[in-house]
């Protein structure tokens, strides 16, 4: 169940051929600050456990050993009405167990929440939206969304390049957990949250928005895409590089349909006039793995029925049906495929 | 001796009045409920509105679970998905927890304290009134908030509501207005009875009943008043200011408009983590009664379970904020508040160790409300030590918003309070109606609901391990999740039958009982020392009391408590 290298539900995008985590296992962390907390927990776990089983036993020795049994005369046990020493002895034990628990605690969160990221750290604004993540990259002037695409890192101090993620929200409050790198932090409008990355192997890993924001807060998917340095740097590179033209008589026609309509008010294409913030980024659009956030593979498919009618995939998006014909569809559809 | 007072041979009970019974007309009936004050009608009836909102958010609740059952599952849609884990979550703690806690307090402290009512009789039906009405108009929002945008219909943000999912940019309609009404009104239910149990425990306890010779579930509902009193304000403050926000402009939670999404969260943790020890401190003083009984030993430490609940009490003032160690405190911050919540562990872990010292070298009886106190017992404990995780703040980042956090509070309110509640009933029906609940049926109810109960809600810590967040309507197929939601759904199906063998059991008993007598359990509080069911006027003669067991000196005066306290 916990296996890696699970077959995804993709066929392409940007990363498909890499091996991917879809089980988020949080005791299998392939990062720092998870495996940071991975070992606090750990130690908690243990206590907790040893502590289940001293009580749960004790509680079933004095069931097994006091119970009243056939040959019980009436008379009442002895009374005892309490025992100071016994007291103070059930009272001291829990204590020293906090105070080893808080010393844990503090020092962890410090060691996760106070770290000191190197300069070169590559930055990521990630902006919560209903029901998809806009992501940016200050430091190359790039736009996607819901895939986030970072280097690996190294468990060699020298030679890691954490990632820095600056998480804020467009509209309500939503969670960015992708266990098996960190834990979860809040992204909440008017506010901006920190937290850090520094995985140490290759591969796609999964996680969700963890509060509940709305509708379709279940379909609310995250991918982050940990290349080579070498593979993401090429990524970069293919995501700076213009977009070829249309070049069919469909795809000239779905270009045409798409600015006639209401598309741009809501997406941005590269440099072009459709500068709508509301919805995702298309500039790239084909080199994602999904639509929708995650709820379906991208494939002409799927990517056909989004257009057609978006409530089909994800019903109750914000991104209503458009009363397309057929045709009119097909060749958006067709046009939006040469976002490459 | 003072004791023999509790009961005057030469008195003749009065047959009692009944205009519903003898008259035995619907109206009558009707009447009857809508207009008594008498505390032991009105505490029944706050156990039975309890019950029967229970079952409706228990059905919202097997409907989730079925949706849960495959990935990508069409079952219900996600609006509908939305609203059920919203109006599950809002009626199990405030049209189920909140009415039972008082159905028990209003029952049993009056007799428990040697008096013939509580205080303010018209209150506290009041009281009753005001919570049932805003159960029902909660429910009512199903046909009612539709409203002029035709969006929503019931609430669909979740039991805390977070802003600004609230605002109403994302929340047309009146859903949330249904809401923010329903738990202002059951609010004022809540402080009013609150001030009555104050009062009543305060002015009008018998003779020789001094505060230190009140039963600890007296006690420990005196607390809980307090913590009512001081807690709610913030949550209607919050409400209405959401009200405001709404219709009259304010952004205290606009953050369009600048406003602070968590704000909300602080107002509502301030009230909603005492909120947690509200529900879960009469789970205690019902277990304090019951497990002392069916050991045969009075409960060990008196003095000091009185402490560690006022410590308890005084602590879960200070740890609201450890349900928000993700919203980006500074270190400092949740290291407090991760302090503060580890400390309440030691009071807790004081109780459970006193209840096992209770039964250490007793003669256990295990009776139907021991058996439930037993299994509260060993239920609490994994509540208590999955919340001990919660309070580690790194552990919490990860489990946080999580299906672990689903599995931890559902094994402290059905676990441990639910459970408490079950002993509690089968420990005081009897008193109630003057018969037995039946011991088979029972035995059915507890083992096919406690198999259930672990069987839905353990796995769900293992999926929130594997990272499965909370209110999720749907999940992908191989993120490791279908197992445990497989399970926990199979859970769900096998408590059903054993809510069902409940249900049945209190009809058939009510009917067809075992008649119980006046003190079936052999107990010593001086509930026991009236009739089954107490006259309205509870004694004929009241009471005057030299201890804390008053029966046992009565029954034992050759070795009477009063010498030994």
């Amino acid at each position: 169940m916990m296996a890696v290298g699970m077959t995804g539900v993709h066929a392409q995008g940007a990363g498909a051929d890499l091996p991917t985590h879809m089980v988020a296992d949080m005791f299998k962390p392939l990062s720092r600050p998870a495996e940071m907390i991975h070992e606090t927990s750990l130690l908690v776990l243990v206590i907790c456990a040893v502590i289940f089983f001293v009580v749960a036993g004790l509680l079933l020795y004095i069931v097994v050993r006091f119970r009243k049994k056939a040959t019980d005369n009436t008379q009442e046990p002895p009374q005892i009405y309490g025992s100071t020493n016994i007291e103070l002895a059930w009272t001291v034990i829990p204590i020293l167990i906090t105070v080893v628990l808080i010393l844990v605690t503090s020092r962890t969160i410090g060691e996760v929440q106070n770290a000191k990221l190197p300069e070169d750290a590559l930055q990521v604004r990630v902006v919560g939206h209903q029901w998809w993540w806009e992501v940016h990259y200050p430091q190359y002037g790039i736009i996607t969304a819901n895939e986030i695409h970072i280097p690996v890192s190294s468990k060699d101090p020298k030679k890691a390049r954490p990632t820095e993620l600056i998480l804020q929200s467009a509209d309500v409050i939503h969670s960015f957990w992708v266990p098996q790198l960190a834990g979860k932090t809040d992204l909440i409008p008017n506010r901006t949250n920190k937290m850090w990355v520094d995985p140490y192997t290759i591969g796609t890993y999964f996680g969700n928005c963890a509060e509940y924001c709305g509708t379709q807060h279940a379909n609310m998917l995250l991918r982050v895409i940990v290349d080579t340095p070498e593979n993401f740097e090429k990524w970069i590179a293919d995501q700076k590089a213009p977009v070829p033209p249309p070049q069919t008589a469909q795809e000239i026609e779905g270009r045409r349909l798409y600015y006639a309509n209401a598309c741009v008010n809501c997406h941005t294409i590269g440099d072009s006039v459709s500068k709508g913030i509301f919805g995702p980024d298309l500039t790239k659009l084909m080199t994602r793995q999904t639509i929708g956030a995650g709820v379906a593979p991208l494939n002409h498919e799927n990517l056909l029925s989004w257009v057609r009618d978006p409530q089909i995939l994800k019903v109750g998006c914000l991104m209503p049906n458009m009363q397309l014909l057929d045709n009119e569809a097909e060749a958006i559809t067709a046009y939006l495929e040469t976002l490459k | 001796m003072a004791s023999d007072t509790i009961v005057d041979p030469d008195f003749k009970v009065p047959a009692p009045e009944r205009v519903g019974e003898e008259g035995k007309t619907w109206s009558h009936v009707i009447q009857n409920l809508v207009f008594t004050v008498d505390h032991k009608k009105l505490g029944l009836m706050y156990i039975g509105a309890g019950l029967l909102f229970f079952v409706v958010a228990g059905i919202m609740a097997t409907l989730i679970r079925i949706q849960l059952f495959f990935p990508r599952s069409t079952f219900l849609d996600p609006d509908v998905f939305n609203r059920f884990f919203t109006m599950h979550g809002t009626a199990m703690v405030f049209l189920v927890g909140m009415p039972m806690i008082f159905g028990f307090a209003n029952y049993l402290i009056p007799i428990m304290i040697g008096t013939r009512d509580m205080a303010y009789p018209r209150l506290n039906a009041f009281g009753f009134w005001v919570f049932f009405f805003s159960g029902l108009l909660l429910y009512f929002s199903y046909f009612g908030a539709p409203g002029l945008y035709n969006a929503g219909s019931a609430p669909d943000v979740g039991w805390f509501a977070y802003s600004p999912l609230t605002a109403k940019a994302f929340s047309r309609g009146h859903s949330t207005d249904y809401w923010t009404l329903s738990i202002l009104l059951g609010g004022i239910g809540s402080l009013a009875t609150s001030i009555n149990i104050l009062v009543t425990t305060f002015c009008l306890r018998c003779k020789g009943m001094t505060l230190g010779r009140m039963p600890l579930f007296v006690w420990l509902f005196v607390v809980v008043a307090f913590l009512v009193i001081i807690a709610l304000p913030p949550l209607s403050a919050c409400q209405i200011m959401l009200t405001l926000d709404r219709y009259l402009g304010a952004k205290f939670f606009d953050t369009q408009a600048g406003g602070d999404a968590v704000l909300w969260q602080h107002f509502f943790w301030i009230f909603g983590h005492p909120e947690v020890y509200i529900l879960i401190l009469p789970g205690f003083a019902i277990a304090n009664e019951i497990i002392p009984v069916f050991s045969r030993k009075p409960i060990f430490g008196y003095p000091i379970m009185v402490a560690a609940t006022v410590m308890i009490a005084f602590i879960s003032l200070g740890v609201w904020a450890h349900h928000m160690f993700t919203v980006g405190m500074t270190s400092l911050g949740n290291t407090f508040f991760a302090i503060s919540t580890m400390v309440i562990a030691v009071p807790t872990g004081i109780k459970i160790f006193n209840w096992l010292g209770t039964m250490w070298g007793g003669k256990l009886h295990f009776d139907l409300p021991m058996v439930f106190c037993l299994a509260f017992l060993f239920q609490f404990l994994i509540a208590g030590l999955t919340g001990v995780m919660l309070s580690v703040v790194p552990f919490d980042w990860q489990l946080s918003d999580s299906y672990f956090v689903v599995a931890h509070f559902h094994y402290v309110l059905i676990g441990a309070l639910l459970y408490t509640f079950f002993a509690g009933i089968y420990y005081w029906y009897p008193k109630a109606f003057g018969r037995m609940l039946n011991r088979k049926l029972g035995f059915w109810h507890f083992w096919l609901f406690t198999i259930g109960f672990h069987l839905t809600f353990f796995p769900q810590h293992i999926s929130g391990f594997l990272g499965m967040p909370r209110r999720i309507f749907t999940y992908e197929a191989g993120r490791g999740w279908e197992i445990w939601n497989q399970l926990s759904t199979i859970g769900v199906i096998i408590q059903i039958p054993g809510i069902l063998f409940f249900v049945y059991n209190l009809i058939y008993s009510y009917f067809k009982g075992e008649e119980a007598g006046d003190d079936p359990w052999d107990a010593w509080t001086l509930e026991w020392a009236t009739t089954s069911p107490p006259p309205e006027y509870n004694f004929e003669k009241i009471p005057e009391v030299r201890s804390r067991r008053p029966l046992w000196d009565l029954k034992h005066p050759d070795d009477p408590d009063w010498k030994f306290e």
